[in-house]
C-alpha cells in the first residue's frame, strides 16, 4: 500500500511539474513582457511609475535573464508560497488566496458529496428497475444535466428565484455576514446561499455518475452469483447491496479522476455567474486584465487541487480493490 | 462469418434451380449500421433536428427577418410578437393572412422607464419572400429576399423580441447558429486529425511513443479544462481580427479536445493488430500504409465517426462557456455564447426573459447531438448482437 501511494505521489509531482511548464508558457504568451505592458497600462490611466520600481520589478521576475532562469525563479517562488504580486489588485497573490480558498473548497466539496449521495441511490434504482418510469425519469434528467451548460442552469435558477420568489441567489453570504466571524447565524445564512451553486455544479456530474453506475450494475446483475444468492433465499435488497452494488461501485471511485476536473471547471463558471466569493471570479478578472502571474498561480493551484483529489480517489480505490493495492491488474 | 461450406449447398441448389431455395442477401457493413441506427427512434428523430439546425446555419441570411447588426434604438427590449395567421376583418369576415401586432410605449410609474407592450390596434402584415437587407447567398449570390418580413420595411418585426440595442433576437440567434455549429464542427475536425494521427501512430507502433502519448493524454485529462482554455484564450493579442480570434478559439478547443479521439483510435488499433486478417496482410508483404488504410481503417471508421459525433456537443458547450465569460468569441461576431452575455444580469433577465432563447437552442442542439451519438455508438459495431 505504501509503495503504491509513493508511486502515485511521484506521478503527481511529475504531473505538477508538467503543468507548471504549461502555465508558464501561458504566462509568457501575451506579446511583450509583463512589466512593459503593466507600465503601458499604468501610464495609460494617467498614473506614473518611477524607474526604481520598474527596475525592482524587472529584477524580481528576472525579465532580463533567459526564459529558463525566469521559469526557475517563478517555480521556486511558488514552492515557498510566494505566488507573486497581483498588480491589478495591489496585493500579494497569497493574501488573495487565503481570503477565498475556504469558500472554494467548501462549495466544491459539498458539490462532490451531493453528487455521490444523489448518484448512488438513483443509479442503483434505475439499474434494478430498468425501464421503469423512475428509470426513464432518471435518464431524461441525466440527459438534460449533460446538455444544460452550467452557466445557463445558473442563469435560469437566478431568473426563477428572482421572478417567482423575489430572491437574488448570488453570493455565499448576506452582506451583514460577509466579514463576520463564524456563528450559527452565519452558518445558516451560508446554507441558505450555498444550495444554488451546489445544485448547479452537482447536476452535470451526477448525470454522468448515474449513467456509469447504471451500466456497471446492469452488467453485474446478470451474473450467476447474483442468481445463486437469490436462489439461496437472500432478500433482494440485501443481495444487491451486498454484492453487485459493491463491485459496480469500483469504477465509480476510479472516475473521481475525471469528475474532479469537471467539478472544478463547472464550479468555475458557476461561481462567476452567481458571483461567489471564491477563487474563480479572481481568475476571470486576472485573465481579462492580463494579470498573468496571478492567473498562472491560480491555474496551477486549481491543477494542484485536482491532483490532490485524484490522489485521494486513488488511495480510496486501492483500499477498496485489492487488485490495485497489490499492483496486480494495474489500472483497468 | 459465413464459411464457404455453408454457402456451397445453397449455391448448388441455385444452379439446379430447386424450388426450395431462399435467396440469401448479404448486407454491407454500412447497411447493417444504418439498419441498427434506425432502431433507435430518438436518435433518428434527433438526426432530423440536427438537419434542421444545419439548414438554419446554411440559409441564415435568407431565414433571418432583420439584419442581425441593425440597431433600432426605437425598440429596445421589445417583447416577442406572436405570429397570427387568421386575420379577422370587421366588415368582411376572416381570411388567412399572417400578421403580427405592433407596439405601444408605456412608462412605468415608479421606475420611469419605457416599456413596450403589444398593441392589438396596430396590425402589421407579414409577407413571404419580401425584400430586405442585402446579403450574398453562400457568400456568392447577391440577394435581398427573405423568407418572411413585414409589408412595410419600417414596421417592427421581433418574433423573439429585441435586445438592449433593439436588435432582433431571432435573427441574431439564426446567425449565431452558424458560428456556434461551425466552431463545433471545425474544432472536431481539427481534433480528429490530431487524434487519428497521434492515436494511430501510438497504437500502430506501440513502445516508447505509445507510452509517451498515454502519459500526455492522462496529463491533459487530469486538468480542469475551462481554466486552462481560458488561460490560453486570454493570451490572445487583443489586436487580432474577429476571424483570427475565431480560428484561435477553435484551435485552442481542439488542442485539449483530441485526447478522447486519440484514445479511441489507439484502442481500436491495438485490438485490430492481433486480428488474423491484419497479420495475413502483413505477411503478404503489404506496406504499412496499405495495411493501415486498406485493412484497418475501414474496420473502425464507424467508431471514429461515433467518437467524433459525441465530441461536437462538448466543443459547442466549451465555446459557449468561453464566449459567455468574455474570453471566447467577441462581439460583433455572433455566437450563442456571445448572445447569452446579454443575459448575464438578473434584472435584465427579469424584464427581458426572451434573451435566454439562445440557451434553449444550445440545449436542444446538444441534446439532439448526444442522442445521435448514442444511436451511432449502438450501431457502430453491427456484428455484435446485444
Amino acid at each position: 500500500m505504501t509503495a503504491y501511494i509513493l508511486r502515485r505521489l511521484v506521478a503527481i509531482v511529475l504531473t505538477l511539474l508538467a503543468l507548471s511548464v504549461v502555465v508558464f508558457v501561458v504566462i509568457q504568451l501575451p506579446p511583450g513582457d509583463f512589466v512593459t505592458s503593466y507600465i503601458a497600462r499604468i501610464s495609460g490611466s494617467g498614473e506614473s511609475i518611477d524607474q526604481a520600481t520598474i527596475d525592482a520589478l524587472r529584477a524580481q521576475y528576472r525579465l532580463d535573464d533567459p526564459v529558463i532562469v525566469q521559469y526557475w525563479a517563478w517555480l521556486k517562488g511558488m514552492l515557498v508560497g510566494d505566488f507573486g504580486f497581483s498588480f491589478e489588485m495591489k496585493r500579494p497573490v497569497s493574501e488573495i488566496f487565503a481570503s477565498r480558498i475556504g469558500n472554494s473548497l467548501a462549495v466544491e466539496m459539498l458539490a462532490v458529496i451531493v453528487m455521490w449521495s444523489v448518484a448512488i441511490p438513483i443509479g442503483i434504482y434505475s439499474a434494478v428497475y430498468q425501464y421503469s418510469i423512475g428509470d426513464y425519469f432518471a435518464t431524461i434528467i441525466g440527459f438534460l444535466g449533460l446538455a444544460l451548460p452550467n452557466f445557463l442552469f445558473a442563469l435560469v435558477l437566478m431568473y426563477i428565484s428572482y421572478v417567482w420568489f423575489g430572491v437574488t441567489i448570488t453570493g455565499l453570504y448576506s452582506p451583514e455576514y460577509m466579514n463576520a466571524h463564524w456563528s450559527l447565524a452565519k452558518f445558516l445564512d451560508f446554507c441558505s446561499h450555498v444550495w444554488a451553486p451546489v445544485l448547479v455544479i452537482s447536476t452535470a456530474g451526477s448525470a454522468q455518475l448515474i449513467r456509469v453506475l447504471r451500466a456497471n450494475l446492469l452488467d453485474e446483475l446478470n451474473k450467476p452469483y447474483v442468481l445463486t444468492a437469490r436462489a439461496k433465499g437472500l432478500k433482494k435488497s440485501k443481495v444487491i447491496l451486498r454484492y453487485p452494488a459493491r463491485v459496480a461501485m469500483n469504477p465509480l471511485i476510479s472516475v473521481v479522476g475525471w469528475v474532479l476536473p469537471t467539478v472544478i471547471s463547472s464550479s468555475f463558471v458557476t461561481a462567476i455567474v452567481l458571483n461567489l466569493p471564491t477563487l474563480s471570479p479572481i481568475l476571470l478578472r486576472a485573465l481579462l486584465s492580463q494579470d498573468m502571474y496571478l492567473a498562472g498561480a491560480l491555474i496551477l493551484f486549481m491543477g494542484f487541487l485536482t491532483m490532490m483529489g485524484t490522489l485521494i480517489s486513488d488511495i480510496l480505490l486501492a483500499w477498496v480493490d485489492p487488485r490495485i493495492r497489490l499492483g496486480m491488474a494495474g489500472a483497468n | 462469418m459465413a464459411s464457404p461450406d455453408i454457402h456451397e449447398p445453397a449455391m448448388s441448389s441455385q444452379v439446379e434451380g430447386a424450388s426450395d431455395y431462399i435467396p440469401v442477401g448479404t448486407e454491407s457493413q454500412w447497411q447493417l449500421i444504418r439498419r441498427r441506427f434506425r432502431r433507435h427512434r430518438l436518435a433518428v428523430a434527433s438526426l432530423w433536428v440536427i438537419a434542421l439546425f444545419l439548414l438554419v446555419a446554411i440559409f441564415a441570411e435568407f431565414l433571418s427577418t432583420n439584419d442581425p447588426h441593425d440597431v433600432q434604438a426605437r425598440y429596445t427590449y421589445a417583447p416577442p410578437q406572436r405570429l397570427h395567421f387568421i386575420d379577422v376583418q370587421e366588415d368582411s369576415g376572416w381570411r388567412i393572412q399572417p400578421h403580427v401586432f405592433g407596439y405601444k410605449v408605456e412608462v412605468e410609474p415608479e421606475a420611469l422607464r419605457r416599456v413596450f407592450k403589444i398593441d392589438e390596434e396596430k396590425k402589421i402584415y407579414v409577407r413571404f419572400f419580401v425584400e430586405g437587407h442585402d446579403y450574398n447567398l453562400f457568400g456568392l449570390i447577391p440577394m435581398n429576399r427573405h423568407l418572411i418580413g413585414t409589408e412595410n420595411p419600417r414596421d417592427p418585426l421581433f418574433l423573439l423580441g429585441s435586445d438592449r440595442l433593439g436588435r432582433d433576437v431571432l435573427s441574431r440567434l439564426i446567425y449565431g447558429t452558424r458560428i456556434s455549429l461551425s466552431v463545433g464542427v471545425i474544432g472536431v475536425i481539427l481534433s480528429l486529425v490530431l487524434g487519428v494521427v497521434i492515436g494511430g501512430l501510438a497504437g500502430f507502433y506501440g513502445g516508447f511513443f505509445d507510452a509517451a502519448t498515454q502519459r500526455t493524454i492522462e496529463f491533459l485529462r487530469s486538468l480542469p479544462s475551462i481554466p486552462l482554455w481560458m488561460g490560453l484564450a486570454a493570451a490572445m493579442p487583443p489586436s487580432w481580427s474577429a476571424l483570427q480570434v475565431y480560428f484561435a478559439i477553435t484551435i485552442i478547443l481542439s488542442l485539449l479536445g483530441w485526447t478522447e479521439l486519440a484514445r479511441v483510435v489507439r484502442g481500436r488499433f491495438l485490438a485490430l493488430k492481433g486480428e488474423d486478417y491484419v497479420s495475413a496482410a502483413i505477411y503478404d508483404g503489404a506496406s504499412n500504409l496499405r495495411v493501415v488504410l486498406r485493412h484497418m481503417v475501414p474496420a473502425f471508421t464507424s467508431h471514429i465517426i461515433t467518437a467524433a459525433s459525441l465530441a461536437v456537443p462538448g466543443m459547442i458547450l466549451a465555446e459557449t462557456a468561453l464566449s459567455f465569460l468574455g474570453l471566447g468569441l467577441q462581439a460583433p461576431v455572433i455566437s450563442w455564447g456571445v448572445l447569452l452575455q446579454e443575459a448575464q444580469n438578473v434584472r435584465v433577465l427579469a424584464t427581458a426573459p426572451w434573451l435566454l432563447a439562445p440557451g434553449a437552442a444550445i440545449v436542444i442542439a446538444v441534446l439532439a447531438m448526444n442522442f445521435v451519438g448514442d444511436g451511432l455508438r449502438d450501431a457502430a459495431d453491427p456484428y455484435n448482437n446485444t
